[in-house]
C-alpha cells in the first residue's frame, strides 16, 4: 500500500497524496471496529438469517428445511401469547412511565430549590444493575415478606398467572421512568420562557400551560422516545428472564425470552433464528416508517 | 447491552441535559410551591423507597423481616454481611468482575478512540456510511445475532472465558462510545492537528499528544459508562459464563439469590455490596453520568 501512495505521489500533487495517505490511515484506525464488529454482530447476524431457514441444535451441523421454522412460528400458539404479551407490554410501558416522567419533569422545570437532588434520587434506580432491582422486587413482592405482607394481603404477584406480567411489567417501569423524567427535564429547559409568560398573560393556566406550551416544545423528543419505546418492548428481557422466566405457565412469556428458551433450552437454535430475525425485520419496518414519516415533516411541523 | 443512538438530529437536542444548567429554570409565580414539592418528594420516595427498604433489610434477620418488611432495623448486625460475601463468594466473582470491568473500559477507549479520532480528524471516503451503521447498528436486537455468536465462541473456546466476554463488551459498546467520542472530537479544531502534521507528528503521536490530553472528558465519560455497564451487565454474562469461579458479580448475585431465595436479609446485603458501589460513583459524579447515558444510553 505505501508504494502505491508513494507511487501516485510522483504524478499527483501533494495534496492528493495526504489525501490518499490519510484514508490509509483512516481505515486502518477504524479497522479494529470494524473487524470486530464483523466478527461479533453483522458475521452472526448474517449466519442468522441462513440458520433460520435450517432445523440445527444450536451445536451440530445444521439441515436446510427452507421456511418451515417461519411457517412454524405463524401457526405456534405460544409465538401468539407472546406476541400479545409484547402488546401489552408497550402499551404499559409506553404510557406509565412516560406519564410519570413528564409529571416529574415538569413539576421539576417549575421548582427552583432541591432540583439536582431530585433529578439524581430520580435516576438512581436507572444506574442500579438489573438484577438487583429484581431482588429487591422480588422481596417487596412476595406473599410473605413484602409490602402486600405488611398490609395483610399475602398475594404472590409473580407467582400468579393474572398478576405475573403486570407485575414484571411495573417493576421495568419503576426503574425506568426517572431515565425519562431527566430527558424531559432536558427538553423542557431548552423552552423559551416566553413562552410560557406570553401564555400566561393570555390567562392560560398551569394545565392549559403543559399543554400548549410544554408539550409542544419537547415534541421531537416525545416523538424519539415513542420509538424507543416501541424498540425496547422488543427488547424486553432481563426482567422478566430474572423474575419469572416468562412463567407461570408461559404468563409473562413475550417473544425474546421465547426465543432464548428454544435456543439454550429446547435446542431449536434454526427456529430460535427464525425469530429472532422476525423480531428484527419488525424493528426495522418500525424505523423505517419513522422515517418515513419524518421526512414527510411530521416531526418539525 | 447493545446500545441504542438511532438518530443524532433528535439525540442531539436531548443530549447533554447536565450542560443545561438547572438554575436556569424559568421563575415561576406564586402558587408553585408546595403542591409540586409534595408530588416531587413522593415521586422520589417511590423511586429510593426500595432501595431504602433493602437497605434496612439488609440488617434485619429474618424472623424480623418476616414481622415488619419496610421498617428500619432495631438492631445494627453486620451477620447478613459477612455471611453474604463468604457464601457468596464475593471475593471471586469481585475480582472477575474488576477485570472485567478493566478489560471493556480499555479496550473500548482504545477501538472507539483510534474510531472516532479517523471519524473526525481524518479525511476518510465512506465515513458518513460508517457513522450511519455505528447509528443503526445499535438498534438491531441481540436476538439476531446471539445464536451463531456463541456457536462460534464455542468453537473458538470463548465460552467460560473472561476474555471471549470482554471481547463481546467491546463490540457491543464501542459503537456508543465511538460516536460519543466523535462528539468530542469534532469540537477540537484541525487546525490543531493540522500544526503537528506540518511538524511532522505521526497521527499516532497527534492522537497521543494532541487529541487525547484535549478530548479527557469524553474518554472519562465513556469509562465510566463502559465500566457501570459492565459491572451491571447480565445477558451475556449468564449465556456465555457458566463457570462459577469465573462469573462476575451480577450472575452471581442471581444464582446467589436463587439458592437463598427466601433469605432476604442474606440476598439484601449481597444487593448492598452490588449496587454500594455503583450508586456511591453516581453520587460523585453525577453530571457525567447523566449526560453519557443519556447522550447515547438510550439503551
Amino acid at each position: 500500500m505505501t508504494t502505491a501512495v508513494a507511487g501516485t505521489a510522483v504524478r499527483a500533487p501533494g495534496a492528493a497524496r495526504a489525501r490518499r495517505r490519510s484514508a490509509v490511515i483512516g481505515w486502518a484506525f477504524l479497522a479494529p471496529l470494524l473487524v470486530l464488529n464483523l466478527v461479533v454482530v453483522l458475521g452472526p447476524s448474517i449466519a442468522t438469517v441462513y440458520y433460520s431457514l435450517t432445523d440445527w441444535s444450536g451445536l451440530g451441523p445444521a439441515e436446510f428445511i427452507g421456511l418451515e421454522n417461519y411457517t412454524k412460528a405463524f401457526t405456534d400458539p405460544d409465538v401468539h401469547q407472546a406476541l400479545l404479551h409484547n402488546v401489552i407490554w408497550f402499551v404499559l410501558f409506553g404510557s406509565v412511565p412516560m406519564a410519570m416522567g413528564l409529571l416529574g419533569a415538569y413539576l421539576l422545570s417549575q421548582v427552583r430549590r432541591f432540583q439536582v437532588l431530585f433529578r439524581a434520587l430520580y435516576f438512581i434506580p436507572y444506574v442500579v444493575a438489573s438484577v438487583v432491582n429484581a431482588a429487591v422486587w422480588k422481596m417487596l413482592l412476595s406473599p410473605t415478606s413484602g409490602i402486600g405482607h405488611q398490609f395483610g394481603i399475602d398475594h404472590s404477584w409473580l407467582g400468579d398467572t393474572a398478576t405475573s406480567l403486570f407485575s414484571v411489567n411495573f417493576v421495568v417501569d419503576w426503574h425506568f421512568w426517572g431515565f425519562l423524567a431527566v430527558i424531559f427535564l432536558a427538553a423542557m429547559q431548552g423552552i423559551d420562557p416566553q413562552l410560557y409568560d406570553a401564555a400566561s398573560v393570555d390567562g392560560a393556566g398551569r394545565w392549559q400551560q403543559f399543554l400548549s406550551v410544554t408539550l409542544p416544545g419537547i415534541r421531537p423528543t416525545m416523538i424519539f422516545v415513542i420509538l424507543m419505546t416501541v424498540i425496547w418492548t422488543l427488547k424486553a428481557f432481563d426482567y422478566i428472564f430474572i423474575m419469572t422466566q416468562g412463567g407461570p405457565a408461559g404468563s409473562s412469556e413475550v417473544v425474546s425470552t421465547l426465543m432464548y428458551k428454544q435456543a439454550f433450552n429446547e435446542y431449536s437454535a434454526g427456529y430460535a433464528a427464525a425469530l429472532g430475525l422476525s423480531m428484527t425485520a419488525i424493528t426495522a419496518v418500525i424505523l423505517a416508517v419513522y422515517q418515513y414519516l419524518r421526512k414527510k415533516g411530521w416531526e418539525d411541523e | 447491552m447493545t446500545t441504542t443512538v438511532i438518530d443524532p438530529a433528535t439525540t442531539t437536542r436531548t443530549s447533554d441535559p447536565s450542560s443545561a444548567s438547572p438554575r436556569r429554570s424559568r421563575r415561576r409565580g406564586s402558587g408553585g410551591g408546595a403542591g409540586a414539592y409534595i408530588v416531587l418528594i413522593a415521586l422520589a420516595l417511590f423511586a429510593i423507597g426500595p432501595l431504602v427498604a433493602v437497605v434496612f433489610n439488609a440488617f434485619k434477620n429474618n424472623a424480623e423481616i418476616g414481622t415488619n418488611p419496610l421498617a428500619p432495623p432495631t438492631s445494627l448486625s453486620l451477620d447478613n454481611f459477612t455471611e453474604a460475601w463468604t457464601r457468596g463468594d464475593f471475593a471471586t466473582t469481585m475480582r472477575n468482575s474488576a477485570i472485567i470491568c478493566l478489560g471493556a473500559v480499555l479496550g473500548t477507549c482504545l477501538i472507539a478512540g483510534l474510531a472516532a479520532y479517523a471519524l473526525s480528524h481524518l479525511q476518510v471516503p465512506g465515513s458518513g456510511i460508517v457513522v450511519g451503521y455505528l447509528f443503526l447498528g445499535s438498534a438491531l436486537p441481540v436476538q439476531l445475532f446471539l445464536v451463531p455468536l456463541f456457536f462460534l465462541w464455542t468453537q473458538l473456546h470463548l465460552v467460560d472465558n473472561l476474555f471471549g466476554l470482554i471481547v463481546i463488551y467491546w463490540a457491543t459498546d464501542a459503537p456508543f462510545a465511538t460516536l460519543l467520542l466523535r462528539s468530542f472530537l469534532l469540537k477540537i479544531p484541525k487546525d490543531y492537528t493540522e500544526a503537528a502534521r506540518l511538524d511532522g507528528a505521526s497521527d499516532l503521536q497527534i492522537a497521543r499528544r494532541v487529541v487525547l490530553p484535549l478530548a479527557w472528558p469524553g474518554f472519562l465519560t465513556v469509562a465510566l459508562i463502559v465500566a457501570l455497564w459492565s459491572w451491571n451487565e447480565f445477558f451475556w454474562a449468564i449465556t456465555f459464563i457458566h463457570d462459577p469461579k469465573l462469573r462476575p458479580v451480577a450472575t452471581s448475585f442471581l444464582a446467589f439469590q436463587d439458592q437463598h431465595s427466601t433469605d432476604w436479609g442474606m440476598t439484601s446485603a449481597a444487593a448492598i455490596f452490588m449496587l454500594g458501589p455503583v450508586v456511591l460513583l453516581f453520587l460523585v459524579l453525577q453530571r457525567r453520568f447523566v449526560s453519557g447515558l443519556t447522550a447515547g444510553g438510550l439503551k
